[in-house]
């Protein structure tokens, strides 16, 4: 058993992103596509509510690293909640909390949108080239 | 005078695919435990273990399901030491030369973000030793080691 769902809600101009169950290397081409999908939709204010997610191995937190910037660039954000202490800790030991806005409540993360407090756009470092 | 016992108890013998990562979580999960790890540390070592064979599936074996990774596990117990979880991981594809392998710098890392990458990182931060051995003609092996500390230590 290698259950993984993604559940996805719209809430006024945020795209909800609801998973459950386990979250690794077999399963992270089912998230991909659900951000996929939500991008070719033209949807950048996006949430992911991790509330029914047991495990996240780092293919999970490659997922959100590749759709950030694209996301960022297009003025929207992924916002992440409602981590379980061993969720949040995998993203903790990353320093995740540096990138991402990471709330305990979903309703938090819609607030902050609707506010339109948003990050920042991603800036690349000039690196010379 | 060291006391020193070391056991070969379980052996775990898949192909390398990415649906089988939730029987090695399973297989090394019950070991833990059975070892006498407390959930937090349990929850490490499954991660811990889940990175490894992700990186053997995705580069050693570039998602060949025809790969076989073998997984054991043993334990040490020397006198007045932690006693020792060891997780050995064989896999006879491409070799992951680790000497020519510097960890991100995670605040770089986040100016260019990308996919993967983060495995080597999680698996140095959940264990206390990770090590890998390559050499011509033999299976590539990764080790790595988790202390079980005693929660009671004796005074000296």
């Amino acid at each position: 058993m290698n259950d993984f769902k993604v559940g996805i809600r719209h809430m006024d101009t945020v795209t909800v992103f609801d998973l459950k169950g386990y979250l690794d290397a077999h399963t992270a081409p089912d998230l991909e596509q659900a951000f996929l999908s939500a991008i070719d939709g033209r949807k950048y204010n996006l949430v992911v509510n991790f509330r029914d997610l047991a495990y996240i191995s780092s293919a999970g937190l490659g997922v959100l690293m590749q759709f950030i910037e694209d996301v960022r660039k297009n003025e929207g954000d992924i916002k992440l909640s409602n981590m379980s202490p061993r969720v949040f800790n995998v993203f903790d030991l990353l320093g995740f909390p540096m990138l991402y806005e990471i709330y305990a409540e979903e309703r938090d993360a819609l607030e902050k949108f609707r506010n339109n407090v948003t990050h920042p756009p991603y800036q690349k470092p000039d690196t010379g080239e | 005078m060291t006391q020193h016992t070391k056991h070969t108890d379980l052996t775990l013998d898949i192909s390398s695919k990415t649906d089988l990562l939730v029987e090695v979580r399973t297989f090394v999960t019950d070991a833990a435990r059975a070892f006498g790890f407390a959930d937090d540390d349990v929850s490490n070592i499954e991660l811990a273990v889940d990175e490894a064979c992700t990186n053997i599936i995705k580069h050693a074996y570039q998602y060949n399901p025809a790969g076989r990774i073998r997984l054991a596990i043993s334990s040490t117990a020397e006198q007045d030491q932690p006693r020792r979880f060891i997780i050995t991981i064989h896999d006879d594809g491409r070799s992951f030369d680790a000497s020519h392998y510097t960890l991100p710098d995670m605040t770089q890392y986040f100016q260019r973000p990308r996919r993967g990458g983060l495995g080597v990182v999680l698996m140095k931060k959940l264990m206390d030793e990770v090590e890998y051995s390559i050499a011509p003609g033999a299976p590539n092996a990764i080790r790595l080691v988790k202390y079980l500390l005693p929660l009671h230590p004796r005074s000296a």
